[in-house]
């Protein structure tokens, strides 16, 4: 009896196995295709952090993605667009969860995402390993885009990203700092965040090989809402600027009480893209007039238009800073599916997996909210897709604090100011 | 000194001795080289103090609700933090609409008034409803099981109320009345620090107040110590715990309107959680259980916080410093709890208590 | 008011406000129209529409099965049911007007006379106890300005900002478009279909109870199973294309959404089923128990078999991504048996346990990335290092035990609380950024070897996960019925009696949490080979309480409750990723559920369920 019920099971299970996938294919591409039926969607996958103290950053790419769905009326070809929303929390292992399920439907073409590096590092593999293709919004982390392992990298063909890389944005930060503004000392904090740990650490090394003097490097918590430990001995330190890269809500706890703390009366203050969203000035208030931010150029009359469509859609101004960038991959994406699709005549569609990554490496001065995107493929820049010229120093004035215009003014632009004028 | 009651060598009790000394060894070094480096002023310190002492009264408020359930129901009310989320969330509409109005500003006082009251009943509210449907079912189950539906109900209110009132993050208006500071020779005291402690202290004037003095109070104290003989007084227990659960809630909401008030930036659904750990440490801290350790505990931690890093470990030379003031806090916490295992007020509690 | 009064009406008054209130929260937190987006059967009904309507189903049936038991009518029933329905619908409307451009004076106007009336009614209640006009007046005078000060909060709140959406930012378009069934230009008409489809499906609850038994349950079933596969069409999807091929596939569901033809047919299977189960599946129960003892213990070897070879076929059942939850299952178990020596066995309350966990992944981090952390650049291998990781987590539970053996209860829980703090602010420190990488975390770590294969896919992590814990649920099984088990017990039961027995307390804890550790290290371990990086955001005190509540949510002390805990607790939140920001919520809503239904957890053990009785009486005698 016990014998005949497990000769039943391997049966079964031999069955079950044995069944022929998807055997009659005209695909001939290297790492296979999407093959989409007459009435079937394009689908593209998301893994963004959309629960927990980081989903803020999540959900403010997935209505980037959402809009860009939107802007086309919801079809690509001729078919209609649906997305697939993974949490993959801001963990190796959540993007790492959220990639095998992605990758584990066939019908998905292509993935916007991971929100955090840390979850991208987890995702990677699994995403290289099935054929497809990521657009990360918001990793900035330089390990990603670096094939070198010995020095830390992780990348693998089929990671891109919008969102620049620390390498060059960061140190850009410092070439600003010590070209126009003129300041001899800094301090950089981190919140312990995989991005504001390597932007601080950039931007000091490149202060310090421009001939500038790191006078303090510390952190603070996520979650903290008191900094006054941390600016005191800022202030005993005595730098000319603080450079503070730190997302809501830690950035205006800072920027707020920086400006009351005695000693740093007189010392610049700098933040960077985490940041650089509409709410940050009016949040922090009084305290906000004056500080320096390095950010995407968002390009006006076009993001001017997008934010009025999400506050129409959503109801609130965008939750964090990486909605444009997600705009753009989204767009990048969607772009691409529709350059490598090929049509039979019963009206079935083909999507080479490798010609769907080639075609977002052709990826050339695309102009996206966040500037002119071109796609590198050469180490450690591989895959990034974040503009490097499009970028600038914006001063906050009171006019963003008060009356809610936004974006600030430019007072550097990369793309058209040389420090050679300055 | 190593020996334990029968007078016997005990290397746990060695162990814990120089662990002791290790860390005391530790803060002493690390002090002496902060303040022989001359560094950070006298000034620089006082301000620090006060900054520690009013974070340390926000905890503190907290820190009451968690005493007074615990007091009570021997139960820890993990959803306590996002009792204070939702007091403080929803305030910020009104402060919003009050800022707009133009009566903030007109009328400082009364509007801080109405905000309390506003955010102290909004906390209530959940505190109560909280107690009602996920903790009245299982009074009389063992101890750990309401511990799981409170981690439940946090995870719960959090994310209801994201749903509720969205994602961004929010800041209270700046009420004029609040900026500025109070010149005292060199040293200079933020006004808003002094509201937040002299607000923080009338609130715990009003609950002493509440449970010394009123009939309702002798009966939060009668059902505390015998829940059994409370009953056969005629004290309707349901009712008292549900009281209780309003009263911290109250205190909760309360402080969700002073830290707004204090810490205007980073309103949003997850600003309770931490909060709630750190004022759950601070009722630990200071006796659980124990009114005046609540409050004790909570100052306490607040000024380890505040202090602790620059004073200790960036005399000892580790970098981050400031990152590290929580792993300060346990550390203290778990060097108090070595020296007075019930807290600082602690009664010693018998088995069934502790 | 005879009929107001009675008790049936109150029921249906209770019930169907609470269903409307639930309708009306969903809406208002955005989940209504989130799961409009997601289809339970293709262009039929949508998992919005399905919360809309099963609402109001489920509370006429129970409100129906409370009447029949009481003996009422079928007719009062029927009119329970369609008041049922019609109460939910109610809270959803009245928003819906508020929501208007036309009736928003309503709200105002709403908003600023409820102080009033619930302080009338409270101060002619409390008069009518019998307490004098004076105490009347105060209470009324009392309760008006409180709610007041909320209420008229409220009011100003919304008249600053103009709208609701100001502040309840899900109360918006596609929300009036679900529960109007898509005429959000037409108010009344919305609120006619609205009102209609809710009272409809209050009444089908009815109908559905009041129906003779076997035909009822087989239509239950077969409806359950249809929503339920619909609603989880992924993990079903998932699950299938395994075992089918795509075409196949794609005539059951339109990606991850079923066809109305596999539906119907789903539905007409699954009730045909139960119409069997219905008819005969009591016989076969009665067949089952009339067994002599030979064949049972038979029937019940052959059970175990197969379960035993579908725990090792597993992964091919149920394909790559389920495997993958599998593994974080299994790690979870792993931790799971381990803190339940602490807590369950010696009942220390340990709410530090990530700290375990966080050794052991450092530890195989370290020692095998093949990155510029790596210190042996790969020579190490994942086989190497477990035991290694073993060691160390069992000296770093030693080492943080020593300080609280003479702490108790929730000053022990706070310590280790804060012990699990320190590790994860240590990891992500400036500090010991040269060391285990700080923020950057370690990278490049190399996938376990096994002759010369990679073991780099979840179906095949899994069989080291399952070798894991069968090796810790045997050590486990071992020690509960060892002297130092029993020691342990002594301890939990209580400490003072303990000591005064003998027994070396101090030594027996160290033990406990010593060896409570080691599991926790080997699951680090794995769980840093499996993600291939490790990352100190992975280390929080969530690990530390979802180990401790898949261990309540099981059954302290119960092994086979602990595995099933962590498959619910751990297996849900994955499950649950198809409701995507709702999943905690839902999380949080279960656990709270599931512990007040289930207090002793879903295995129990059975001695522990006897002290826990015993415990509650003399609780109650000593009233503690």
């Amino acid at each position: 009896m016990i014998r005949t019920g497990l000769i039943s099971l391997i049966l079964a299970l031999m069955l079950g196995w044995a069944a022929p996938v998807g055997a009659h294919s005209a695909c001939e591409d290297p790492l296979g295709c999407v093959e989409l039926g007459a009435d079937d969607p394009i689908v593209i996958g998301a893994m963004l952090v959309v629960s927990g103290a980081n989903s803020a950053l999540g959900l403010d790419a997935q209505g980037g993605v959402e809009l860009a769905i939107e802007a086309r009326g919801g079809m690509l070809l001729e078919r209609e667009i649906e997305m697939v929303v993974e949490d993959s929390l801001c963990s190796a292992e959540g993007g790492q969860a959220a990639a095998q399920r992605l990758a584990a439907d066939p019908s998905i073409i292509g993935i916007i995402g991971t929100s955090c590096s840390s979850a991208a590092q987890g995702a990677l593999p699994i995403v290289n390993a099935a054929g497809m293709l990521m657009i990360a919004p918001s990793n900035t982390s330089p390990s990603l885009t670096n094939e070198d392992t010995a020095s830390g990298g992780v990348y693998l063909p089929g990671y891109f990203r919008t969102s620049p890389n620390d390498l060059i944005r960061s140190a850009k930060a410092a070439e600003y700092a010590i070209k126009v503004l003129g300041v001899a000392s800094l301090a950089t904090v981190h919140d312990g965040d995989t991005y504001t740990e390597g932007a601080t650490r950039v931007m000091a090394e490149r202060f310090a090989e421009l001939g500038g003097d790191v006078v303090f490097s510390g952190a603070v918590n996520k979650g903290d809402t008191d900094m006054t430990a941390i600016l005191t001995e800022i202030a005993a330190s005595g730098p000319d600027i603080v450079y503070f890269p730190l997302f809501e809500p830690e950035s205006n706890f800072f920027g707020a009480q920086m400006a009351t703390t005695p000693g740093l009366e007189d010392a610049v203050m700098m933040t960077a893209a985490a940041s650089f969203v509409e709410s940050f000035p009016e949040n922090t208030g009084d305290a906000a007039i004056g500080i320096y931010m390095s950010g995407p150029l968002v390009g006006g009359d076009a993001y001017e238009a997008f934010l009025t469509t999400w506050l129409d859609e959503f109801g609130e101004s965008p939750p964090s800073g990486y909605h444009a960038h997600a705009y753009d991959a989204a767009n990048i994406l969607l772009d691409a599916i529709e350059a490598s699709a090929v049509a039979s005549d019963d009206g079935d569609l083909t999507i080479g997996r490798s010609a769907l990554r080639d075609a977002v490496h052709a990826v050339e001065d695309y102009p996206g909210l966040t500037g002119a995107l071109t796609c590198y493929d050469e180490s450690p820049y591989a895959g990034d897709c974040g503009s490097v010229t499009a970028m600038a120093i914006f001063h906050i004035t009171e006019a963003e604090v008060y009356d809610g215009n936004w974006p600030p003014p430019a007072v550097w632009n990369f793309a058209t100011d040389s420090f050679e004028d300055a | 000194m190593f020996r334990n009651k029968s007078g016997e060598f005990s290397w746990v009790d060695f162990t814990i001795d120089v662990l002791r000394v290790l860390i005391v060894l530790a803060v002493v070094v690390g002090a002496w080289n902060t303040l022989s480096s001359g560094r950070i002023s006298l000034a620089q310190w006082v301000n620090l103090l006060a900054a520690g002492l009013s974070q340390g009264s926000i905890y503190a408020l907290i820190a009451l609700g968690y005493t007074l359930v615990y007091g009570i129901l021997l139960m820890i009310n993990f959803a306590h933090g996002e009792v204070f989320m939702a007091g403080a969330f929803t305030t910020f509409f009104f402060a919003e609409a009050l800022n707009r109005t133009g009566f903030l500003n007109e009328q400082p006082l009364l509007a801080i008034l109405l905000m309390i009251l506003f955010a102290g009943l909004v906390s209530m509210t959940v505190a109560v409803l909280v107690e009602r449907i996920a903790y009245r079912p299982l009074r009389g189950s063992p101890r750990l099981v309401p511990l799981i539906t409170a981690i439940g109900a946090s995870f719960f209110l959090q994310y209801a109320f994201r749903g509720l009132y969205g994602s961004s993050f929010k800041a209270y208006p700046q009420v004029r009345a609040l900026q500025g500071a109070v010149q005292i020779g060199d040293i200079s005291i933020p006004v808003a620090q002094i509201f937040v402690f002299c607000s923080a202290l009338v609130l715990m004037i009003g609950l002493h107040w509440l449970v010394e003095r009123t009939r309702i109070g002798k009966a939060m104290r009668a059902v505390s110590e015998n829940k059994e003989v409370a009953r056969l007084m005629g004290i309707d227990i349901d009712w008292v715990i549900l009281f209780t659960f309003g009263v911290g809630g109250f205190l909760a909401g309360s402080a969700g309107v002073i830290n707004g008030l204090f810490r205007p930036q980073g309103v949003n659904f997850y600003m309770g959680f931490i909060p709630g750990i750190k004022a759950f440490t601070a009722a630990v801290l200071g006796g659980i259980g124990n009114i005046p350790g609540a409050m004790l505990g909570g100052l306490f931690l607040g000024v380890i916080e505040a202090i602790g890093p620059n004073l200790v470990l960036a005399g000892l030379g580790i970098p981050g410093a400031n990152q590290l003031k929580d792993v300060i806090a346990f550390t203290m916490l778990v060097l108090v709890l070595i020296f007075r295992p019930q807290g600082i007020l602690g009664e010693r509690l018998s088995e069934t208590k502790a | 008011m005879n009929i107001l009064a009675s008790e049936a009406s109150r029921r249906v008054l209770r019930l169907g406000l609470l269903s409307g209130s639930f309708i009306l929260f969903a809406g208002v937190i955005g989940m209504i129209a989130a799961f409009h987006e997601r289809e339970v059967v293709n262009d039929f009904i949508s998992l919005g529409q399905a919360l809309l309507l099963a609402t109001p189903f489920v509370t006429s049936y129970v409100a129906t099965t409370r009447m029949t038991e009481a003996g009422e009518d079928p007719r009062v029933a029927l009119a329970g049911g369609l008041a049922i329905g019609l109460l939910s619908a109610l809270p959803t409307v009245i928003l819906l007007l508020f929501n208007s451009d036309e009736y928003r004076y309503l709200l105002d106007a709403s908003l600023k006379l409820i102080p009033f009336v619930a302080a009338s009614y409270l101060a002619w209640k409390s008069h009518a106890q019998g307490n004098e006009m004076r105490q009347a007046a105060a209470t009324w005078l009392i309760s008006a300005l409180l709610i007041g000060i909320v209420t008229f909060g409220f009011a100003l709140i919304f008249e600053v900002k103009g709208d609701l959406r100001g502040v309840l930012v899900h109360v918006d378009r596609d929300w009036v478009e679900v529960v109007t069934f898509d005429h959000r230009n037409e108010l009344w008409t919305g609120i006619g279909f609205l009102l209609a489809a809710s009272a409809g499906a209050g009444l089908a609850g009815v109908i559905m109870r009041i129906m003779p038994d076997i035909p009822r349950r087989a239509l239950l079933y077969g409806l359950g199973v249809t929503l339920l596969v619909g609603a989880f069409g992924e993990t079903v999807r998932l699950i299938l294309q395994e075992n089918l091929d795509r075409d196949t596939l794609r005539e059951i569901f339109r990606r991850d959404t079923l066809r109305q033809n596999s539906a119907a047919v789903l539905f007409i299977v699954s009730t045909a089923a139960g119409f069997l189960w219905a008819m005969f599946g009591g016989r076969a129960q009665s067949q089952f128990a009339a067994l002599d003892n030979s064949s049972r213990h038979k029937i019940r070897n052959l059970g175990m078999l197969v379960f035993a070879a579908l725990l090792l076929a597993l992964p091919w059942l149920i394909g790559r991504t389920l495997s993958d939850v599998a593994v974080t299952i299994g790690i979870f178990v792993l931790m799971g048996l381990g803190l339940n020596i602490a807590i369950g066995l010696a009942g220390l309350l340990d709410l530090g346990y990530v700290t375990n966990y966080a050794v052991g992944a450092y530890i195989l981090a370290v020692l095998t990335s093949i990155g510029p952390l790596g210190l042996f650049k790969g020579s190490f291998t994942f086989w190497m290092v477990i035991p290694i990781a073993l060691l160390a987590a069992m000296c770093a539970g030693f080492l943080f035990a020593v300080p609280v053996l003479r702490m108790r209860g929730d000053y022990l829980a706070i310590a280790t609380l804060g012990f699990g703090e320190i590790i994860g602010k240590l990891a992500l420190s400036d500090w010991l950024k040269p060391l285990i990488g700080g923020a950057q975390g370690v990278q490049n770590i190399p996938k376990p070897f096994l002759f010369a294969t990679e073991l780099k896919n979840p179906e095949q992590l899994y069989y080291i996960v399952l070798v894991a814990s069968l090796v810790t649920l045997f050590v486990s099984i071992r020690l509960n019925n060892s002297r130092t088990g029993r020691q342990w017990m002594a301890i939990r039961e209580d400490e003072d009696v303990a000591t005064a027995m003998g027994i070396d307390t101090a030594r027996a804890k160290l033990l406990a949490f010593t060896l409570s550790a080691a599991t926790g290290g080997v699951a680090g371990a794995i769980f840093a080979a499996k993600v291939g990086t490790v990352f100190p955001n992975s280390f929080t005190v969530f690990i530390s309480i979802n180990v401790l509540s898949l261990i309540i949510v099981g059954g302290i002390a119960s092994n086979p409750g602990i595995v099933l805990g962590a498959v619910v607790l751990i297996g849900m939140p994955e499950l649950l990723r198809e409701f995507s920001e709702f999943r905690f919520l839902m999380y949080g809503a279960l656990l709270i559920l599931m512990m007040i239904n289930r207090p002793q957890g879903l295995i129990p053990s059975k001695l522990v369920m006897h002290e826990v009785q015993a415990g509650v009486k003399t609780k109650v005698s000593t009233g503690d």
